[in-house]
């Protein structure tokens, strides 16, 4: 079973429907609730990503019996040092953005905390893409 | 779903009458859960996804579905027949009427005891307090208090079944306090008959089949609607005396908490109020796809502005809340001590309720394996079928037609499209394709002009 969705930058409001429908498809599969949650934190936290900081993205998301896929790529800035995003509370935001509550630098590490396998690359000034791989049982 | 494999019985109090349905596809339209389908020309309701929210009750152009009730005369057979009164009761009647006057009008119907059941909202506020203290689940707690909500969640969104919090509503703690107080008086047990006024089709079912408690101490349910009429022609034709029911503490807090924001306003942190059941349903799928972690108090309620808009209330419900708030003003805030059920407190062991398990509805087959292939064969059908949803397959929409279709509770033929296409393909006949129509809507439906 494979699905695609495309993120358009800027595009928030858009951004959650590839999670949203992806929660469905691990419902109707019987997969345990709290895999799902992880699975849709990860999920939506990247769509947000890619909404905020690239031009236009990509999903794939391929689920098998007892594994899920899902693959990012997007076309944007890109990221200079992995290292350094990676870390909680790093953020490239403005002191505005964050007064309004976004931008609090835990995206990255997030989608990293709920995914069983996280691959992140990235080329500055083309892009970056993001491989989450969940389990579906226990 | 596996229709059939479930050996559960849930009690629903919705229920078709079949020779008043016309099988139109107004019920199943309307049904949040799509527990509905036509078939043989008349709604058939699969009870293992039904909520009791009476969303298809209310849709209903010809009223076939009917709220499954008590018969009144059952009250007879009880020394002490108490009536459990919700305040939307009292919101029915302009303010001109007194609450002496409707509690008279109940007596002289037959009930010996009046209980107003939204006394007791301190000791269900204490029951909040105390779970607070002692939750470390997921944010936002959610009320337990709407039946439907409760339901709706079990089915819909399991993964939240944790966030409920395990008080009982207050008409189940009205019963068991008031139950008691009766004993005290001399009443043995077996001659108390508690009888719940409601406004709604959820509380029958959640009384007849519990959720988190093992029995309800309710005997039995009287509607609202039927009340009402045989309460005002009392009230208008004088034939009542004054009555000022068991429980005289009602509060401000306590008439208004079956109101929208009646529960919220009152519980500490970032609060939020959310009625109607479609409303719900997409508070809930975002609940569940991100993290709402912000709010600590959930207050969910089926109906729009909640209890006044039940399903079994002929009234006005805007007139009803205005009404309600008009009354209010004139009630203390604060129980007075020298009311009947003045001290009474909240007892976990017999006001809270038990974990509320998870009945996933939206479960292909156990086996994932065999759910990834019905799911690839759904998604194959969505690319064949119209995608206008006009329900004429029986089926609420496209996708639960696909769906339908591959749990083997319909055909492709079902589609009035691809019925059409397969007829000239010549892959079906004329006479199949009568068949397969007849049942859906039944024999002959397509030869007559007007309905039943």
């Amino acid at each position: 079973m494979q699905q695609r969705f495309q993120v358009k930058g800027g595009d928030f409001i858009n951004a959650g429907k590839a999670s949203s429908t992806v929660k469905s498809m691990l419902k109707q599969l019987n997969v345990p609730a709290n895999l799902i949650k992880r699975i849709v934190v990860a999920l939506y936290e990247t769509e947000v990503n890619v909404a905020a900081h690239a031009y236009e993205g990509e999903i794939l998301v391929k689920i098998e019996s007892e594994l899920i896929t899902i693959q990012v790529a997007d076309k944007g800035p890109g990221i200079e040092d992995i290292e350094l995003a990676m870390k909680e509370g790093f953020s490239t935001a403005s002191k505005e953005v964050r007064e309004m509550g976004f931008g609090a630098g835990m995206g990255l590490a997030n989608i990293r905390k709920n995914s069983d396998t996280f691959t992140i690359e990235s080329d500055p000034g083309k892009g970056t893409t993001v491989e989450i791989i969940n389990k579906l049982s226990f | 779903m596996n229709e059939g494999r479930e050996h559960t019985i849930f009690h629903h109090a919705l229920k078709v009458v079949p020779e008043l349905c016309i099988g139109c596809t107004h019920c199943m339209k309307a049904c949040p859960t799509q527990a509905i389908r036509v078939r043989n020309g008349l709604a058939k309701i699969f009870e293992e996804r039904c909520v009791d929210c009476g969303e298809c009750y209310k849709a209903c152009p010809v009223s076939a579905i009917i709220v499954e009730q008590d018969d009144f005369n059952e009250i007879f057979r009880f020394g002490a027949r108490v009536a459990l009164v919700p305040s939307v009761l009292i919101g029915q009647f302009p303010s001109q009427i007194t609450t002496e006057e409707i509690f008279g009008s109940l007596k002289k119907l037959g009930f010996t005891h009046i209980f107003e059941i939204d006394s007791v909202v301190e000791q269900v506020q204490q029951g909040y307090n105390r779970f607070r203290e002692n939750y470390s689940g997921p944010a936002p707690m959610i009320s337990t208090f709407c039946p439907a909500i409760v339901r709706l969640i079990q089915v819909r969104f399991p993964s939240l079944v944790n966030h409920l919090i395990r008080v009982k509503p207050p008409s189940d703690i009205a019963a068991l306090h008031f139950k008691e107080a009766l004993i005290r008086e001399g009443f043995a047990e077996g001659t108390i008959g508690l009888f719940y006024v409601t406004p709604c089709a959820a509380k029958i079912a959640s009384i007849k089949s519990p959720v988190g408690e093992d029995d309800s101490a309710v005997n039995g349910v009287i509607n609202m609607e039927y009340l009402y009429n045989k309460m005002l022609q009392l009230i208008l034709n004088r034939d009542v005396e004054n009555d000022e029911g068991e429980t005289g503490n009602l509060t401000s807090k306590g008439i208004l908490w079956s109101l929208t924001r009646g529960e919220s306003k009152h519980q500490p942190g970032r609060c939020l109020a959310v009625d109607g059941i479609s409303n719900v349903t997409q508070f809930l799928e975002r609940l569940e796809d991100a993290e709402e972690t912000n709010i600590n108090f959930l207050e969910l309620r089926a109906c729009d502005e909640s209890c006044a808009g039940g399903v079994l209330i002929s009234g006005n419900r805007f007139l009803t809340v205005e009404r309600l708030n008009g009354r209010a003003k004139n009630l203390p805030d604060t129980p007075q001590d020298s009311t009947k059920n003045a001290g009474a407190k909240f007892d976990p062991d017999v006001h809270g309720l038990k974990p509320i398990a998870a009945r996933s509805m939206m479960v292909l087959d156990k086996d994932r394996t065999i759910a990834l292939e019905k799911m690839n064969k759904i998604e194959d059908l969505l690319k064949v079928l119209p995608g206008i949803d006009c329900a004429a397959c029986g089926s609420p929409t496209c996708r639960s037609l696909a769906e339908d279709i591959v749990l083997q509770r319909a055909s492709i033929t079902s589609c009035v499209f691809m019925q059409e296409l397969y007829l000239r393909k010549g892959k079906i006949t004329l006479d199949e394709a009568d068949r397969i129509n007849a049942e859906i809507w039944g024999e002959g439906r397509d030869q007559r002009s007007q309905g039943k």
